[in-house]
């Protein structure tokens, strides 16, 4: 069996996880704290992906990401070389398609966290930023572990836009639910079942530690 | 040279309109019912709320003026505040909480031990009674080292053994630091024995009537000697 899809789709997820966390969690708290105008406009922005289907979103980032979009061009200009069909387009791909799914339950949990508590940072003297540090994030920790979580599971089983920005590149952007749909495709059945059967009990783990974490 | 506030503030039930003084190093209590208004007003001197219109000073530094677009952010107005309820860090000890924004760490401890935290200093505020989180809310608030210290119904959580412990450890410690006080609560009795002058608060404004009412021979036993016997009590109007 070829090891390689799961190994991408591993990498694709802690590093589309981590990249998340570290964008979702100051946007969270400015969604839930900041007052600027168009802020509603610019939360529904953020949620969209939830109601477009992949394959939409994947249409849109080929162009955004292609040599002649906005993205494309400027990672041209800074990096040299192309986003589509590499490992960094389909990340970005990733993180564009999870990050209403990060930014929701950070935002969730920092909405839960009593108001006064950042309202006596103040009164301490601390800025919103150092607030944002030392007192919304200690007490987040489950909430954001939570969130890391279900966007590492959600990235771990990318399909449709992984496959419309990177195809299917072994190595690369052939990450393991492209490499289970081509064995389904070429009827190579025990490769899909094996495949398959390495989500299963990491996905139930990480379901479970999801469970115990928003208990508490 | 004390605190001077001319606030307004046009509420959801009425509008606050106050006009009052705390000479430094004294104690000035605004008392009212229940839904005076009187949590506004301290907020609106911490700069958690913003005043419609008016002005505050203190030790003759601007730190709000509505003509002239002045709003000192509570971060910039050097103050302690305590909340009606617990608001300590869950994720922090107690000593964590109190030496959280202090200027001088040594000063912690000795916070603590006046408050007779010491023992507890490594334990969390959920593992502590109710009084201990408010001694532990004070001691953060004075570890600070602030010109004036705001106190919003700091003992109403609490029963009444605590709530006399904590009102003496609070006047001695207040006179010993010189502090500038304001102290919010709708007790009576509580008012009396902390203040050195008096702000009645009804519907968002100063009514003497009110004090007068409620401090009278006709009023239960309880609450008019008190006032009796508090000669240097000032009322403020």
């Amino acid at each position: 069996m070829d090891l390689l899809p799961l190994y991408v789709s591993a990498k694709l997820a802690v590093i589309t996880t981590s990249l998340l966390i570290l964008i979702s969690a100051p946007l969270a708290y400015l969604l839930v704290y900041g007052k600027w105008p168009g802020k509603f406009l610019f939360e529904a922005l953020v949620n969209l992906p939830i109601a477009l289907p992949p394959t939409v979103i994947g249409f849109y980032l080929l162009y955004l990401l292609g040599p002649q979009g906005y993205v494309g061009a400027i990672w041209r200009e800074v990096f040299g070389g192309t986003l589509l069909f590499t490992f960094s387009g389909i990340v970005i791909a990733t993180a564009v398609y999870n990050l209403p799914f990060s930014v929701q339950p950070i935002k969730a949990t920092f909405e839960k966290i009593d108001p006064r508590l950042r309202e006596n940072a103040y009164v301490l003297g601390l800025s919103p930023v150092a607030t944002f540090f030392r007192v919304m994030i200690p007490n987040s920790i489950n909430g954001i572990a939570a969130a890391a979580i279900l966007v590492f599971l959600h990235s771990l089983g990318a399909f449709g836009v992984v496959l419309m920005v990177g195809g299917s590149i072994s190595g690369e952007t052939r990450v393991a639910s492209i490499a289970i749909y081509e064995a389904v495709e070429t009827m190579n059945y025990s490769e899909a079942w094996l495949l398959s059967l390495a989500f299963l009990p990491v996905s139930y783990f990480l379901l479970l530690l999801v469970n115990r974490l928003t208990r508490h | 040279m004390g605190l001077r506030a001319i606030l307004r503030k046009r509420t959801e039930y009425f509008s606050i309109d106050v006009d009052f003084s705390c000479p430094e190093g004294k104690t000035l209590v605004l008392v009212g019912p229940s839904g005076a208004g009187k949590t506004t007003v301290i907020r609106m001197l911490a700069g958690l709320d913003r005043p419609d219109d008016g002005r505050i000073t203190f030790r003759g530094k601007v730190i709000f003026d509505a003509d002239r677009g002045i709003c000192l952010p509570p971060q910039k107005r050097n103050l302690g505040y305590v909340f009606q309820d617990f608001t300590l860090f869950p994720h922090l000890t107690i000593h964590g909480n109190a030496s959280f924004a202090a200027k001088d760490k040594k000063d912690v401890d000795h916070l603590l031990s006046y408050f007779g935290l010491l023992h507890l200093a490594d334990r969390k505020p959920h593992q502590v009674s109710g009084g201990e989180r408010q001694r532990c809310a004070i001691c953060q608030a004075l570890a600070r080292r602030p010109d004036l210290l705001l106190l919003d119904e700091p003992f109403s959580a609490l029963d009444v053994v605590t709530r006399r412990g904590l009102r003496a450890e609070l006047k001695k410690i207040k006179d010993e630091r010189g502090l500038s006080v304001v102290f919010v609560t709708h007790d009576i009795h509580e008012a009396l024995f902390i203040a050195d002058s008096i702000l009645p608060i009804v519907d968002g404004k100063v009514d003497r009537d009110w004090l007068e009412q409620i401090t009278s021979p006709s009023s239960p036993r309880d609450v008019q000697p008190r006032a009796v016997r508090e000669p240097k009590l000032a009322l403020v109007y």
